[in-house]
């Protein structure tokens, strides 16, 4: 139960792939409004490649530490592979047990990027209930 | 009958210590994640006494049945005990009879009774509601949704930096002539005591009614709804050292005897027939269904509890402890505090560190000394967006809470410093 680990703080004082992209081919964003962590994800893709991609926000350094996280999964992967990330990769990225109270700042990034992809019709929208614990 | 029951008149002063009076609350001996447990969120559920546990569990082990409907020994006891609690209750806020107590959930539903019955009987397209920015959403959404089903418009007294409702703005607000007037009597977040007799009296020079919000108050401090003269008073038992799921509704009496009921079923009505119905007296008009027995009982005794420690001392020990946390508290670098100084608030303190996130404050403190704090907007947005704050810490006492206990606090907010390389 040691969220705040030097590499956790690293991402939420450092985070890569901060920022946008002005043509993005998928775009989302999302808030919790449990605490008020907001994100946006931007991926740039080129054929069968995610090629780029940028994440902003403010929240807390779960949140914002794991979409930093998150975007080092995505970049260069296809979007066949990026389609299959989950929770379980957040949470192996994150190194730590999440408390069930935490769980909705640790996968915020996770359910903007699935949203962004459903937009730009690279995957079927998830309708029943992406919040579960 | 049993409002002439003899009760015994309560004799505060007993000056116990919160140290001892920490003695009669069991959880406060539990630990976290191997530390004991330090409790600073009794502003959103305050912990219980053995008083208050042991008489509900009385209830069931030796005389639970429904109330107001059994001829046998049991559910007239159950019924003369819930009975009693009323009294009680209209004892500690100085209602002039136990029949103006209406039992509710909580204080969102009192609230909503009033906005459903009262509201919708009064109120016509046009017709102004004051509220106020500091509002808790329990007393903000009722009013809005009142407001979208009858055409009232809603004006808002906004807040000073300091965390002060603006009374100057409030007096202009008056000459639009409202119809309702609703605010809180203490934040839940800011933890200022809003000057609620003056801006009462002056609500009535102008024909307005209103309703207190006083989740935050009657738990912490005296309250006389004589003197205040107050039209509806809301609160909630679990915030006061009594259980979930109960509440309370105080009315004026002409004006809860002609306002229409609220929910229908058992209990409320007198006759009922296939198309029509009449309803019962106050206050059971208002209590339709069985209602939450234990929880009326257990607040019963909560009071008792209150009422034996006496408010004007229950409020004196959390001004103590205001007092130290505060400066405690800045002595903390980078730590900033929200609302007025410490004499104009009650047991609440909202704050910031350095750019720490308030949850991830929450998650070390709670992870590392056992401190139970809340974060996030503590279902005020408004008042956050006023303040431009995503969201704030918040540290809340009562009398169980002791000095040993802001120290942990402080202790935890230099660790997080610590870990946040602040």
């Amino acid at each position: 139960m040691d969220y705040y680990r030097e590499y956790i703080l690293d991402h939420y004082r450092n985070p890569r792939n901060y920022g946008n992209l002005e043509h993005a081919d998928a775009h989302a964003e999302d808030s919790n409004p449990l605490c008020g962590d907001q994100l946006a994800i931007d991926l740039q893709i080129e054929g069968e490649r995610v090629t780029e991609v940028r994440f902003q926000g403010r929240g807390c350094a779960i949140s914002q530490a794991s979409a930093s996280m998150l975007s080092e999964l995505i970049e260069g992967h296809t979007v066949e592979e990026v389609i299959k990330l989950g929770k379980e990769d957040v949470l192996d990225a994150l190194g730590i047990s999440i408390s069930p109270a935490r769980m909705k700042c640790a996968f915020l990034s996770l359910r903007v990027l699935h949203r962004s992809l459903a937009i730009a019709g690279l995957e079927r929208p998830n309708l029943d209930g992406d919040d579960e614990e | 009958m049993l409002a002439s029951e003899n009760i015994p008149a309560t004799t505060p002063g007993t000056a116990r210590s919160a140290a001892d009076i920490r003695q009669d609350f069991p959880i406060l001996a539990r630990e976290v994640h191997g530390k004991p447990l330090v409790y600073l969120d009794s502003t959103a559920s305050s912990q219980k006494p053995f008083a208050v546990l042991d008489t509900m569990n009385e209830y069931y082990q030796m005389y639970n049945a429904n109330v107001h409907r059994g001829v046998y020994e049991i559910s007239e006891e159950a019924t003369a005990r819930m009975e009693k609690a009323r009294v009680k209750i209209a004892r500690l806020i100085n209602a002039r009879q136990s029949k103006q107590v209406i039992f509710t959930r909580n204080t969102s539903e009192s609230i909503n009774l009033v906005a459903y019955t009262w509201g919708w009987a009064n109120l016509h397209a046009g017709d102004l509601i004051v509220l106020t920015e500091m509002e808790h959403h329990s007393n903000l959404v009722p009013w809005q949704l009142l407001a979208q089903r009858t055409g009232a418009r809603l004006e808002f007294i906004p807040l000073s930096d300091d965390g002060q409702l603006r009374l100057d703005v409030y007096e202009q607000l008056l000459q639009q002539g409202p119809k309702l007037i609703a605010f809180a009597h203490m934040s839940n977040v800011l933890g200022t005591i809003n000057p609620a007799r003056e801006m009462i009296s002056k609500a009535h020079e102008v024909g307005a009614v209103v309703v207190l919000d006083a989740a935050q108050s009657v738990p912490h401090l005296p309250v006389d709804v004589q003197e205040l003269d107050i039209d509806f008073l809301c609160f909630s038992g679990h915030k006061m050292l009594g259980p979930t799921g109960i509440g309370v509704l105080y009315g004026k009496r002409a004006l809860l005897e002609e306002m229409p009921p609220f929910m229908g079923g058992g209990d409320m009505i007198r006759t009922v027939h296939l198309r029509e119905s009449t309803w019962n007296d106050l206050p059971w008009k208002f209590e339709a269904g069985t209602p939450a027995i234990a929880e009326a009982i257990g607040l019963g005794a909560a009071v008792d509890y209150l009422s034996a420690l006496g408010m004007e001392y229950v409020q004196r020990l959390e001004q103590e402890i205001t007092v130290y946390a505060m400066e405690k508290m800045r002595t903390v670098p980078g730590l900033t505090i929200y609302g007025p100084e410490a004499e104009l608030r009650g047991g609440v303190i909202s704050f910031n560190l350095g750019d720490v996130h308030p949850h991830d404050l929450a998650s070390i403190l709670d992870q590392e000394v056992g401190v139970a704090i809340r974060a996030g907007h503590h279902c005020a947005q408004p008042l956050m967006e006023r303040y431009g704050l995503a969201a704030t810490a918040r540290a809340s006492f009562y009398v169980y809470t002791v000095p040993a206990d802001v120290d942990t606090l402080v202790q935890g907010l230099h660790k997080a410093l610590r870990i946040f390389q602040l």
